[in-house]
Formats: structure tokens, sequence, C-alpha cells
């Protein structure tokens, strides 16, 4: 490794020039000394011998002639046993350990390891000597909660190696050697449990890559049913403020069916997290009985901690959840908001004096979003089981209008489009998805001609709405009335779903195939009434009806009870039944 | 030990720059012309050259001014003795009293370690019920006021301030008039509580860098009461004042705006204050109410728009009363439901008919019939404009709440509001059942119970989970969206 020196000429807000003698390269992180304290950066640009570096810390006080040392190393973190039920900032400092040091505030320049050292890990050795391996692939496992967590050849290893030896069963740290391979050279390489990656690369031991076509279940029923995600695919949300992008994704964190779920609370509030933190030791994993802890890394950079880090976050946020794709596990990262992303980089951009793109963010914002939802994807794993990491992000939009760059650069590059709407937050239509605007290029967890059907009365529904509005309810058909009223029935009886409520507020794929199958039957029914009031009143019962069946648990009798009468109520008001 | 320099070789807004050694960023210098002294912050170093903003403004400084670096960043004395005090932004006195410099403290200084914060808890009573009924304040949270040039957002701040039980209040004033400085300073002395504030004050005459420390004095300020264990409130007016500030001067600094002339670092500015707000794990809190003037009443201006991903909710005040729909307290839902058992019925109930009654209005003006329903609307939306939101009612939550049955029974039957029966039967005023209604009123309550009783212990929002009545089945967004 290199370890050349600089010296700081330029201070600009959180950028540094510095001038060096030896070799850099971009990307390279090199610390800043100020006295004792060494300020984390990484080089962002390099002209003749001068390098641009954007300080992930706070810069007051640094001085043109202070040393400045640079790692031979890009900005990685670590990978290894003990990720999960992890809270660390943007570059992977533990935050409660971080506490424990500093206090009540977020110290600059005190970096601690994001692994803890002294953690005995119970090792069972898969690979013997002898055996031919490649990056990725098993030498071992350590079980880590839930999880068998393997122990790979370091990703970073290219070529061909042969085990040379494998320790015995046992009780290892994370530092402890526990396989010796030989490259074709012959030379021998120490293997840990511990290794390194830079965040900006992503991680690609694995065989192929494969189209996402599985679902992945949220258990939200406009998502699953409507708008669905796929495991591996990728979704954005975007929405004015307070219309419930943070609710869903906390929604979608503890109910989503997937192994493991990456939390990366990019530049928004820290009282989100801190609910998060707070409460996910306390709920339990329904997959598993487990704390929801268990299963989830938080990775913190929350809207006042430096900036630089807030860029770095998103990145260290993918590169565990590819890591943990390479065991074979479903990863879903979830990360709010991207927008927070977008203006550090747009910061940046902007100090380095770079000539600015549509409403100042730079020129390569569309291409650096569509390499960071590439990282999604499912995958073949060299040993043929598959895994995958799917994102899904915020977006927030300035004025809540999607017309501004990070919402069209996303909508470019994802596989699903889960548009909030200021209309339907305000009238408390929760989740605030937009029926009408949202799409999805997935499969959905119900059958498809039934979503069409679903899709067709919504919008005609909302035709006819739009329609009163001017003619009133006197200018309106009865047809064209009942029509209306099966799509407020569909919306706020399938659509609306109680957060709050245990059995509402999660809806597994068998229930949706169940009930949605129930409700289209209720869509499809020729029904007449003598007027518009009768016709009113009687979808307030079913609708009323309807959600009391939401609540109830569909094991129990009652769940069949309300069934036939909702049954039997639509019979009633059906022609040629 | 510092060494002063003597050759100011460019000027240009409120940025000085002079060529320098060993200088550090964000350090401090002393600027000394013959027109005046002013403190002035190093923005920017390059080589040897240093760029200075001036507090004061760079007008009237010379090129042979003298420049004494002063070898720390911006601070501000900290202790008791600024209870009662009045300051300008750049935390010199304002009032008579003496210049203080004892126990300095960094401004501006790091985030709050997101694993130290706690989940708010305790709710900050105001006696206005359209703040402790619909939209609770609760200690620690960052919330803005939305209001046009010329609503009285001013005296609602002062009043807050007054009611709230917080043990120190501190004032920053962004390009204040001086008459609302007055206002501020004359109305806390009134009430005896000049004796627990602290004021930052810069006014629309004073030099605009000034404008830019208040956020940061102010917090780090309160910042070191509430280590102390203190409650401490904070009123920012007006955060719109404070963000023109730094537009111009990214202007003059030649910066590329991004929306509308504002840097790109808008929202990351602003959040940097804003997240001051805290219920620390083991000390005191920071509770931040701030007025965001809205240039043009537009909510999507970047000032009101990137304000409102960043506080936990807002107030809107139009018209002199506190706007129900658009305003939000992110952070209600932890605490109202330990108020009263009916507190979050009320909060539903009311605003959903109050719902029905802008509809009403709409229809009305359309020249649509009214019906009985609607005339009951009518009556009922009067009486809630009048007794709940006009902001001078000043009264405390638990007799908002009965007020707000009261109403209820003055303009309906029980049965139309779709409240469950046991909270009729435990609130609804006695004399006002009348025979015939309740009854039904039971019958229709009852059918609901089931669901109803479920939301009101678990339900954040229940509202729309709620049945909804007939006549608001379809409430239109005008209704429902403050600027449409
Ligand atoms: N699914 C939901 N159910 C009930 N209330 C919700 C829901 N989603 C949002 N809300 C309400 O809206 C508020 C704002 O939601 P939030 O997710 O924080 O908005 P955003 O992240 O889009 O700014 C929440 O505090 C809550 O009161
Ligand atoms: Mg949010």
């Amino acid at each position: 490794m290199s370890q050349t020196q600089g010296t700081i000429v330029g201070v600009n807000g959180n950028m540094i020039t510095v001038e060096f003698k030896d070799a850099v390269s971009m990307n390279e992180v090199g610390y800043a000394r100020l006295g004792e304290l060494r300020l984390m950066s990484e080089i962002v640009r390099i002209r003749g011998t001068r390098a641009d570096l954007q300080v992930f810390e706070d810069t007051s006080s640094l001085s043109v002639g202070d040393p400045v040392d640079f790692t031979g190393e890009l900005l990685s973190v670590e990978l290894g046993p003990g990720l999960l039920t992890q809270v660390y900032d943007g570059l992977q400092n533990p935050l409660p350990k971080l506490a424990e040091e500093c206090g009540f505030f977020l110290q600059r320049g005190t970096y601690l390891s994001a692994l803890p050292r002294d953690t005995k890990w119970e090792f069972t050795p898969t690979a013997a000597a002898g055996d031919t391996v490649t990056a990725g692939e098993e030498l071992g496992s350590v079980p880590e909660g839930i999880f068998k967590h393997r122990i790979m050849v370091p990703f970073r290893m290219r070529g061909t190696y042969t085990v040379d030896s494998v320790v015995a069963a046992g009780t290892y740290t994370i530092e402890d050697t526990i396989a010796t391979l030989k490259d074709e050279q012959g030379e021998t390489i120490e293997v840990s449990m511990l290794q390194r990656w830079p965040v900006k690369m992503p991680i690609q031991a694995y065989r192929e890559r494969l189209r996402p076509t599985e679902p992945l279940v949220t258990k939200s029923r406009i998502v699953d049913t409507f708008f669905p995600v796929a495991r591996g695919g990728t979704y954005c949300i975007p929405g004015p403020f307070g219309a419930g992008k943070t609710v869903l994704q906390q929604l979608t964190s503890r109910h989503a069916d997937v192994d493991v779920v990456v939390v990366a609370a990019c530049g928004e509030r820290a009282g989100e997290v801190v609910e998060t933190l707070r409460e996910f030791p306390e709920l339990s994993d329904p997959r598993t009985g487990k704390s929801l802890m268990d299963r989830t890394i938080i990775i913190c950079n929350t809207s006042s901690m430096p900036v630089a880090a807030r860029e770095a976050s998103v990145y260290t946020a993918v590169t565990l959840a590819g890591y943990y794709r390479q065991m074979g596990l479903n990863v879903l990262l979830l990360a709010d908001s991207t927008s927070r992303w977008a203006q550090a980089l747009r910061e940046t951009s902007g100090r380095l004096e770079e000539i600015p793109g549509e409403e100042a963010f730079p020129a390569y914002l569309e291409s650096v979003i569509a390499s960071f939802y590439e990282r999604g994807g499912v995958v073949t794993l060299k040993d043929g089981t598959t895994g995958s990491v799917t994102i899904g992000g915020t977006v927030s939009p300035a004025g809540g209008n999607f017309d501004e760059p990070v919402t069209q650069g996303t909508l470019k590059v994802v596989g699903a489009f889960h548009g909030l709407s200021r209309a339907r937050s305000d009238a408390r239509r929760y989740p605030a998805i937009d029926p009408l605007d949202s799409w999805s290029k997935y499969p959905s967890v119900v059958d498809n001609d039934a979503v069409e059907m679903g899709r067709s009365v919504l919008r005609r529904g909302s035709e006819v709405g739009q329609m009163m509005k001017v003619v009133g309810e006197e200018g309106t058909s009865l047809d064209d009335f009942i029509l209306y009223l099966k799509s407020e029935y569909l919306d706020s009886s399938y659509l609306q779903q109680n957060a709050f409520d245990p059995v509402d507020g999660a809806t597994p794929a068998e229930r949706q195939k169940h009930v949605f199958g129930v409700l289209t039957s209720f869509l499809r029914a020729s029904m007449s009434f003598p007027e518009k009031t009768a016709a009113r009143s009687f979808f307030h019962q079913l609708t009323q009806t309807t959600r009391d069946w939401n609540r109830v648990d569909m094991g129990a009798k009652e769940f069949k009870d309300i069934q036939e009468r909702l049954e039997q109520m639509v019979s009633e008001v059906t022609v040629n039944a | 030990m510092h060494k002063v320099y003597h050759r100011v070789h460019n000027i240009a807004g409120n940025v000085i720059n002079i060529r320098a050694e060993g200088v550090r960023y964000r350090e401090l210098a002393e600027v000394t012309s013959r027109n005046g002294t002013s403190l002035a912050q190093v923005i920017r170093l390059q080589d040897d050259e240093v760029s200075l903003q001036v507090f004061a403004g760079a007008r009237g400084v010379a090129t042979d001014a003298q420049v004494r670096f002063l070898g720390h960043a911006m601070q501000v004395p900290f202790s008791e003795a600024l209870l009662g005090r009045i300051f300008t932004g750049a935390a010199n006195p304002r009032d008579r009293g003496p210049e203080l410099s004892d126990n300095l403290v960094d401004i501006g200084g790091p985030s709050v370690n997101p694993a130290k914060r706690i989940i708010p808890r305790n709710m900050v009573r105001t006696g206005i019920p359209m703040i402790d009924v619909f939209n609770t304040l609760v200690e620690s949270q960052k919330l803005p006021i939305f209001a046009r040039a010329g609503e009285p957002y001013n005296p609602l701040l002062a009043r807050i301030a007054l009611q709230a039980e917080v043990d120190v209040i501190v004032l920053g004033g962004m390009g204040l008039k001086h008459d609302d400085y007055l206002y501020f300073r004359d109305t806390l002395e009134e009430s005896g509580a000049l004796s627990r504030t602290v004021m930052f004050v810069h006014t629309a005459s004073d030099p605009i860098v000034e404008c830019l420390l208040v956020p940061d004095i102010s917090l780090a300020v309160a910042e070191q009461f509430a280590l102390e264990g203190k409650r401490v409130l904070v009123l920012l007016t007006d955060m719109t004042g404070f963000a023109d500030a730094m537009k111009e001067i990214a202007i003059t600094m030649e910066q590329i705006p991004s929306n509308r002339g504002y840097p790109g670092d808008l929202y990351s500015q602003l959040a940097s204050r804003y997240e001051k707000a805290v219920d620390f794990d083991g000390a005191g809190s920071i509770t931040i109410l701030a007025a965001t003037t809205m240039p043009g009443d537009d909510v999507t201006h970047p000032v009101p728009d990137n304000t409102g991903y960043i506080t936990e909710g807002q107030f809107y005040l139009r018209n002199g009363r506190i706007e129900p729909f658009g305003s939000l307290s992110r952070l209600k839902q932890q605490v109202n439901g330990d108020t009263r058992d009916d507190h979050r019925t009320i909060m539903d109930t009311m605003i959903q008919l109050f719902a029905g009654y802008r509809e009403t209005l709409e229809k009305q003006s359309m020249g649509f019939r009214m019906s009985d329903w609607d005339s009951k609307l009518l009556k009922y939306g009067e009486r809630f404009e009048k007794e709940m939101m006009d902001l001078s009612v000043n009264i405390p939550l638990e007799q908002a709440l009965d007020l707000g049955w009261h109403i209820l029974a003055d303009c309906f039957e029980p049965m139309e509001t779709g409240i469950q029966s046991k909270l009729i039967d435990a609130f609804w005023p006695k004399s006002a059942v009348g025979d015939s209604s309740s009854a039904s009123a039971k019958a229709t309550a009852d059918k609901q119970e089931s669901e109803d009783t479920t939301e009101t212990e678990a339900d954040a929002e229940p509202t729309d989970e709620q049945p909804q009545s007939e006549k608001n089945a379809e409430k239109p967004e005008e209704a429902t969206a403050p600027n449409a």
C-alpha cells in the first residue's frame, strides 16, 4: 500500500485541496490531520499534483499546510459475522459504541471498528484441503442469530485458489486465520472471517444475474396486488412531505417477507430512526419469533450529520445488502431518502464548480442513480443457490412535483413506482399510493386479469367522480353512480389499510388472493338499486362490513361468517344472480 | 501571538480577501478600519489567500484595514447571567446590560448521536385548542408556523412561549421588524417571563451576516441549558429571513443557485438547525417553534417546502387562525393517547365534521340546495370557527374537550357524529340527549363499537378508518388542501 503524504492548500466548506507528491488514486481515502484528530476524507477530483477531497467531517480549524495521510485504499466497509442488529453511521461507525465513548454528541474524528474483534464465533468448515475455490465460495460457516453466515473466499481475490488448509471446527474471532489458500503462483494467503470491500464497487462474486420474477410480499395490499415488488427488483416511493413515505417504509421494514432488512436513513430526521432503534428490539418477527432487530441493520446518517458521509451511507448500505446476498439470502434495502443523497452530490459538485445540470444537480446524476439501483438484483451464486437484493428508495421532490431530476432519473431505472399523492394523504387514505398514477413491471400476487379489472374499475370510477364534481349527483346516471361507488368501495376496503391494526396492518399473500377474489366477484356483479341513496347506503354497509372482515383473523370462524354475510348482501342487490 | 494584517486586496459583497498564513478555517478575525470594528469569519482558504465574511458588512472597510485573527471560531458566553438579557446576532448586548465573556462555548457544534435520543413523550400545553386538541405539541418537537407575511405569527409564538411550561425561553429574531422586537420584549416583560428568557435579535436594519448567526447562537445556548437538564423552548422568527440571508450571501459569493436563487445546500443548512431539537436520554430538551413566512402564500416555495421535509409537522396560520387542514403534528400520537379517553375521538370527529362544513360551504357557493344536514353543518362550522379556532380562545385541554362535546351536542344527534356508544355514554352532555334520538343513537353506535374500540386505542390517525358519515363520504380535495 502506498503511504503518500500530502499538504492542505485550500479549504472550502467540506472540501479540501491537497498537494501531493507520489501516486494517489481517485476515490482513495485520506486523513487530514488536525493535531491529534484525523478527519476522514475521499478524493473526488485530481488535477495535476493537487487533489480535491470531500471531508466526511466538519472542517473547522483545518489550515493550509496541515498534513494529509493517504491510505491507498478506497472507501471500504468491514464484512463479516456480527453485522446484523448493528446501528451504524454512514461510514460504518457503530453509533451505540460511539455514544459510550463520546457521550451525547458525535465528536469528529472518532472512528471505531465496525465489527467487534473479541466476539468468538462457532466456525464449522465446509471446504477441505485440496479444494479449488474462487472469490465468494464457501470455506465454512458460523451461526449468526437465525442465519447460517457463510465465510467465503474474500471477494477481492481474483483468480483460482487451492485450499491449503482449513481450521478445525471451533470458536474463532473474526481476525483469526480460518484458512490458507494457495494462488496459481503457489503463494499462500491467509484468510480470516473479516474482509473489507470498497463501497462504490458492486460485489459480483456470483455466477449470473437473473430476471426478478418472484414477488416480494410486503403485506401491503395496494402494493402486492396492484403495484408489486419483486425479489431482486427495484422500486421508488416519491411523495411530498407528510404524505407517508417514511411510515410506508417503516411498515415494509417490519412486514416484508425477506431474510435481512437494511435500513438506510439518509439525510432525514433523526427522530424517525430513534423510533426504529428503540422499537425494533421489542417487536417480534412473525416469521421467526425472534426480535425484528435480529434481521435488521440500520445505517443512519441523518440530516444534520456530515453531508459527504450521507452520500457514503447509501453505498455502505447497499454493500452490506450485497454481502448477505452472497449467502443465498433475500435482502431488502430501504433508503429514505434518495433525494438527500442526490442533494449531497449536488453540494459536492457545486463546491467543485462543475457545470451544473437541471436544478443545479450534476450532469451525471442520472447515471449515478442508475448504477445504484443496478446493485439490486437476484443472482445465482457459485454453489447454485440464489440470493437477492431488492432496493426501495423514497424520493422527496421539491414542491411535491414529480417533474424534477431525481424523480425522473429514478423512474427511468426502477421496476415499480409507488407515487404518493397529497390529495390521498390529506383525505387520510393511507397508504397514500396513488392507484391511478403508480405502476409496476413485476407480477402481482393475485391473478393478472383480476388486477386489470380492479384497475379499470378504479379508473372509470374516478372519471365519474371527476364529472360529478361539475354536474353534481343529480346529473350523473345511476349506472355511472354505481360504478363510482364500486371504485370507492375497492379503495376504502382494499387499497386502504389501517397500519395500526394487527390483522389489517399486514395482509399475507394467501389472504390477498382470497379476499381479492371475493371482492372482484362483487365488482363484477351487475347491481340494481331503486335510486342513488339506496345504492350509497348499501355500499356504506358493504364497506363497513368488509373493513370488519379485514380485522378478523383468517383462521377464525368469524372470518367465514362475515364472508357469507357479505356475499348474501351482494346477492340481494344483484340482478340475475 | 495572533498575527495582524494590514492589506485587504479584494472586497466584494460582505467578503474581504487578504493574504495570510497559518489561518484556520472558520476562525474569527477582528477587522478594524476608520469607520469601525467588526468581527469576520474565515469562509475560504486557498493557498495564501484568505476570504473573510465581515459580520457588520464590508461597507466602509478600507484596503488598509487592520485584520487581527483571534485563533478561535464563533463562540457565545454561556451562564445563568444570560437570562433576562437581549443581544444582537453577533452576541453583543442590545440592552444596557454588561458585556459577557466567561465560559465561551462554540456555536454550530456537532449533532447529537441518534443513539442518545429518546422517543418524545411529554405534551406541551399551550391553551390553544387548535394545538392542544387537534395537533398536540410535544416536548422536543421541531415545528414551524407557515404563514403569509402579515399574519399574527409573532403574537402566536409569544403566547405559546408564555403558556408553555418550560424552564428557559430562547428567542432568535432574524430580520425582525423593530416594532416586533419591542413587542416580544414588552410582552415577555409584562408577564414576568423575561427573567427566564434570552433574546438574540437581528433586526431588519442590522447587517445581514449577523442574521446568519442567530439560529446557531440561539441553539448553542439552548443546548447548554438542555444539557443542564432544563426544558428549553426556542422561538425562531422568521426562518425565511434566515434563508434569504443565505441566498443573498450565496449569490454575492457567486455560488450556483439550485432553486429560485437559493443555494443547493438549503435543506442541509435548515436541517442542521432544526435537528438541534432533542429530548436527551438523561438530560433536558429543546423544542423549536419557528415562523416561516411563505412568499406569495406558496407552500411549494423552497423555504417552506424544504422546511416541511425537515420538521415534525407544521401549523398553517391563515386569516389569523390555525387551519385544521394541512396543519400536522407528526408527534401528536406519542402523547394524545394518554391525555383523556375522548381526546382522539373528539379530534377526529370534530375535524371530520368540519370537513363536511367546508364542503357544504362550497355547495352553498355553487348554488346547490341546502339539506337539513347541510344546515346542521353550517351551524356547527360557525361555532367551531368561533369557539375553537379563534386564537383569542385560551382554555386548558380538558375544558376544550368539554367544549367540543357541547358544540357537538348543540348541533347534532349523537348518532350523527359516528362516535362509539361507550364514549357517548360517558361524555355526551346529559341534558342534550333527547329521548327519541338516544335509542337510535345507541343502535348505530353499538354497531360500530367493535371497530371503534380497536382504533381509538391503537390508531394514530384513526380519521381514515372511521365510518364516514354519508355527507362527507367524498371529501373533496379542496376541503382538505390548505392552499387550494
Ligand atoms: N399508513 C399510515 N397510517 C396512518 N397514518 C399515516 C400513515 N402514513 C402516514 N401517516 C401520517 O402522516 C404523517 C407523515 O408521514 P411520514 O411517513 O412521516 O411522511 P413523509 O415521510 O412522506 O414526509 C405521519 O406522522 C402519520 O401521522
Ligand atoms: Mg419521511
